[in-house]
């Protein structure tokens, strides 16, 4: 039934691939390219690096928006954890129909919807409590953590709702109080949930350009606003070298992942052989 | 069978001795799940050190009576009494019971001894005699030499005694297996049962087992509590309750059975005669059971009990005649189906004593059925 | 029998060399003094820790995420205004009294939105945007999936990852990348030109099919996912079933894979098109300059002519636009992860 190559199969998977990665390559070629003119190659060059390096504008925005993202990631993996243990754990509370939706609807909720109303409830809060005084990098991470809050719990809950409940009886029936059991027990083993979630946030709250604009002040633009108003004015190759960065870290970041994971893949292997090899006794 | 050879540890019947006091007292306990209703009014004494099984299908409310021993779950009615103690609001974390996983619930990210070791640790034992004791503990399961592995790196019958040892080690008053040997395969088990008794034996720690397998129920208890519907239908021994189930509920899950209706036509001290529309003969049995005559009762018979043969008996009751339909060889019994005339199929087993026997029962082959006047038993329905 | 707790999957390893040193750390820090004055105080307010748990978030939510809703409602009532916030009060003290308090509700700004023609064009063509990219990322989205869950398990994850690794990097450089490609010296017209298919370059930037084509690329991880999720589960013996009982390949694709990927198939739109209905960057950058979107809309209204009104009225009949969608959304997203009752 499964036949090894079927080149329709083959073809779906170069079509594909070929519409996601061709635009991310061309990035990447013309970001060596001497001329300005981004599409017209001029022979290699490595000057729009230098260029980029240069531009404090982007470099001050980058600094902001790294910090907004680890900040942000943090907080909303603390909040997300929190949200996916109690959808996953308490099944029964009250309002947990309008928790649930609060979860999952930022998942899909139009970024200019989110934006303008969270600067709208700053925008009254302001003139009711004079908080928050401004706009500026805790109003840009408490709009992304209110984003990225409910990504971390979906995967939260989901990992929790696959872990086997009893580890967590277990515990208790050794003697561990339930607090005990969430730190001992429950924590370590979500753990590469955890990670995935903070990741995720990060990288979204890097990425977000729509509900920042809405939410950041005067002094205060991140790294895709910053990068948004030089795009609309047209193709710059410093744009390109940039992106050519971020997709090597990324690619980088996702090659170390996948060593990892084939290291461990083999220790399995090894451990299953080994459990294997001792059923005699 | 651990019944028949008890440890001198503890007193051969307790539960006959009515000077003694149950260890654990379960007074009408009940507990319902948003109307269902998983454990009905259940009373039930266990004595100290012994080795009680819980036995029934699945959805018969075993586990959750488990797991309202263990403080899982609250009794919606009802009390539970360990060693004088009331447990009612107790949580799992300050009971002296501790529980053995159908999952065996292996932390992933610990080592065995970090598993074992867990339960003093929590109890903020000092480092030194929490080694000791668990490589005691990983003795006394001969897993010593794997006590830094992790459960990922074990087979499935280290893990059973990893888990075995991670609740033992708090010395607890009553130990709680759920399916403890469920997870295992057939050769292993087999081995397994026997290990778990003699471990109980030899530590005298109060054991109750639930399981759905009739055959591990019979192996390793002192008693068997039969629950059907909530409700436990029958406790005794393993003897009682296979020789002597009290309804036909018990005869049919315990073992196999074949269950005729039938009407008393007389009746004296210690014996009963009765009349059964889909026998030939009238049965002929020997029983205290006290019957008005003409009621209408169910007799059952074992299909070990039954015997074969070619000539008709020559008495006046207690057999009848039927035609065989299959034969079943299983290796150490066959199996055969046999017709009577009344349509009735009855199912009986014959040893294969010897190697080549030459087969003298053939497929439509008539053949006459007949039993000891104790093999009958009397159930309610 | 239960899933067995120490199955490779459940014990995900990653968890183990992170908790091996994190376990002693978070013993220690669960006996450290602020951990149990915290716990302390929180017994002696009658807090549970299950009360603290969902409250925290909750409260979060409900401050962040459902309040602002009912200010933007607010706004949208109320009148423009030079001033800062650009807009009227809703409720203002008329005098000493709790009975002056003067409501002002203002249903202009929806008459507004009714009057001008514009913006109901905006609302019914980005319904049409979404829709349409909807379609053509599912077409391409598809196959895609369905390639990688029937490939050799070795290679499956890895192709997954080339699927997600776009979503890691950034959106904004990802729609950047389609200026240099479709603007009239760029690369596809430059391609063309050289193969003599065209000699004058086509215009493609700043076209609709500029903003389907972008939408598609920068949410087609979105559809991939649940559909590959939903295809890598099946029961190829169906499909097995089906040929042994006569059925052609594609005939059983037809009458088996497709019916049965259908779940699969509308957490993907679900997931591409509400989104897709409110996008802003994509038509910005690759759209027409007079493209009606309505988050482009939305965007314009708020930032360039200073109408908080205007935009919030916007914004909320979106939103009304969306809720059927949402909430279908929700419950496939419930029934995908409701496993525990």
């Amino acid at each position: 039934m499964k036949d090894k190559a079927s080149p329709v199969r083959l073809s779906f998977l170069v079509f594909g691939f070929a519409f996601l990665y061709i635009p991310i390559l061309s990035l990447v070629f013309y970001s060596f390219n001497r001329s300005r003119l981004v599409t017209v190659w001029g022979g290699f060059s490595t000057e729009w690096y230098g260029r980029l390096f240069e531009n404090t504008q982007i470099l001050d925005a980058a600094w902001l928006s790294l910090r907004v993202a680890a900040m942000n990631a943090t907080g909303a993996t603390i909040l997300g954890t929190l949200a996916g243990l109690a959808l996953a754990r308490f099944s029964r509370f009250r309002g947990r129909t309008l928790f649930t939706g609060m979860i999952t609807a930022p998942l899909v909720m139009p970024e200019v919807i989110t934006g303008l109303s969270l600067l709208l409830l700053f925008v009254a809060t302001e003139q009711a409590f004079g908080w928050p005084e401004g706009r500026g990098v805790s109003t840009i991470t408490i709009a992304h953590m209110t984003l990225t809050l409910s990504y971390v719990a979906v995967i939260v809950q989901s990992r929790l709702s696959s872990l086997d409940i009893s580890l967590e009886e277990a515990a208790m029936d050794l003697g561990a109080r339930p607090a005990k059991v969430f730190l001992l027990i429950t924590l370590p083993i979500i753990s590469p949930a955890l990670v995935s979630g903070w990741l995720l946030a990060f990288t979204i709250s890097l990425d977000d350009l729509v509900i920042a604009s809405f939410v950041s002040g005067p002094g205060s633009s991140t790294l895709p606003m910053v990068i948004f108003s030089k795009v609309r004015l047209g193709v710059s190759p410093d744009i390109n070298a940039l992106a050519t960065i971020m997709v090597s870290l990324v690619t980088l970041g996702v090659i170390i992942a996948g060593v990892v994971m084939l290291r461990r893949e083999r220790a399995r292997q090894r451990d299953l052989r080994m459990a294997s090899a001792s059923d005699a006794s | 069978m651990a019944s028949s050879a008890p440890a001198p540890t503890r007193p051969s019947h307790p539960w006959n001795d009515p000077a003694l006091e149950p260890y654990i007292r379960i007074e009408r306990v009940s507990k319902s799940f948003s109307g269902f209703v998983a454990v009905d009014d259940v009373s039930l004494n266990i004595y100290r050190s012994e080795l009680f099984c819980l036995l029934g299908g699945s959805g018969c409310g075993k586990t959750t009576l488990l797991r309202m021993l263990a403080g899982f779950e609250e009794p919606s009615s009802g009390k539970i009494h360990i060693d004088g103690l009331d447990m009612s609001g107790i949580p799992p974390y300050e009971r002296p019971v501790n529980m053995m996983f159908q999952s065996y619930a292996l932390f992933p990210h610990m080592t065995v001894d970090q598993n074992v070791g867990f339960g003093l640790k929590m109890e903020h034992r000092p480092r030194s005699e929490i080694a000791d004791r668990v490589a005691q503990m990983l003795k006394l399961v001969r897993l010593s030499e794997f006590a830094k592995r992790k459960p990922e790196q074990l087979s499935g019958g280290q893990r059973q005694r990893v888990a075995l040892a991670r609740a033992l080690i708090k010395q607890p008053k009553l130990l709680l297996l759920d399916e403890p040997l469920g997870a295992l395969d057939k050769k292993l088990r087999e081995h397994t049962q026997f290990e778990l008794v003699n471990l109980q034996e030899e530590l005298g720690v109060t054991f109750v087992v639930v399981t759905h397998d009739q055959e591990e129920a019979m192996t390793l208890s002192s008693r068997i509590g039969v629950m059907d519907h909530g409700k436990i239908v029958q406790v005794g021994t393993p003897q009682e309750i296979y020789e002597s189930p009290s309804n036909r509920f018990v005869a049919e899950f315990v073992g196999s059975v074949n269950v005729f209706e039938g009407q008393v036509t007389a009746s004296e001290a210690g014996r009963m005669r009765i009349r059964c529309a889909e026998l030939e003969q009238a049965l002929d049995v020997l029983s205290n059971a006290v019957a008005a005559p003409q009621a209408r009762l169910w007799v059952a018979i074992r299909p070990e009990k039954i015997q074969l043969a070619l000539q008709p008996p020559q008495a006046a009751s207690n057999w009848t005649r039927g035609l065989v339909k299959e034969i079943a060889y299983l290796g150490d019994l066959s199996v055969l189906l046999i017709r009577l005339e009344s349509g009735k199929t009855v199912r009986v087993t014959r040893p294969n004593v010897w190697r080549h026997e030459e087969e003298s029962i053939t497929w439509e082959q008539e053949v006459y059925l007949h039993w000891h006047d104790s093999s009958p038993m009397i159930v309610r329905e | 029998m239960k899933p067995d707790a120490q199955s490779p999957k459940a014990a995900a390893p990653a968890a183990e060399r992170l908790a091996g040193g994190s376990r002693r750390a978070l013993d220690t820090i669960g006996r450290l003094p602020p951990c149990r004055w915290t716990q302390a105080l929180l017994t002696r307010w009658g807090i549970s820790a299950r009360t603290a748990v969902i409250a925290v978030p909750y409260l979060w939510l409900l401050l962040f995420f459902a309040a602002p809703f009912v200010i933007v409602l607010k706004i949208s009532f109320s009148e423009t205004q030079i001033a800062m916030p650009p807009y009227q009060p809703l409720l203002e003290w008329a005098g000493e009294r709790l009975t002056d308090i003067r409501l002002d509700v203002n249903p202009g700004n929806f008459l507004y939105l009714i009057e001008d023609s514009l913006y109901l064009r905006a609302f019914a063509n980005s319904l049409q945007v979404a829709a349409v990219s909807t379609l053509l990322a599912l077409l391409i989205g598809y196959p895609l999936a369905y390639a990688i869950a029937r490939s050799d398990p070795r290679w499956r994850g890895i192709l997954l990852m080339l699927v997600i690794l776009p979503f890691w990097t950034s959106f904004l450089l990802r729609v950047y990348a389609w200026i240099g490609i479709l603007k009239n010296n760029g690369l596809l017209n430059n391609l063309l030109i050289w193969l003599g298919i065209i000699d004058q370059p086509i215009v493609m930037l700043q076209t609709d099919f500029a903003t389907y084509l972008g939408i598609v690329y920068c949410y087609l991880p979105f559809m991939v996912m649940p559909l590959y999720a939903n295809l890598e589960k099946m029961d190829l013996t169906l499909l097995e079933a089906a040929e042994d009982l006569g059925c052609r390949p594609l005939r059983a694709f037809a009458s088996i894979t497709l019916p049965l990927s259908l779940p699969g198939i509308v957490a993907g739109c679900m997931l591409v098109f509400i989104p897709a209905v409110g996008e802003y960057v994509i038509p910005a950058l690759l759209g027409p300059a007079d493209s009606l979107m309505i988050g482009k809309v939305l965007w314009t209204e708020f930032f360039n002519n200073r109408d908080w009104p205007v935009a919030s009225a916007v914004a909320v009949v979106l939103l009304l636009l969306l809720v059927a969608p949402i909430m279908y959304f929700q419950r496939v997203q419930g029934r995908e992860s409701g496993g525990r009752p």
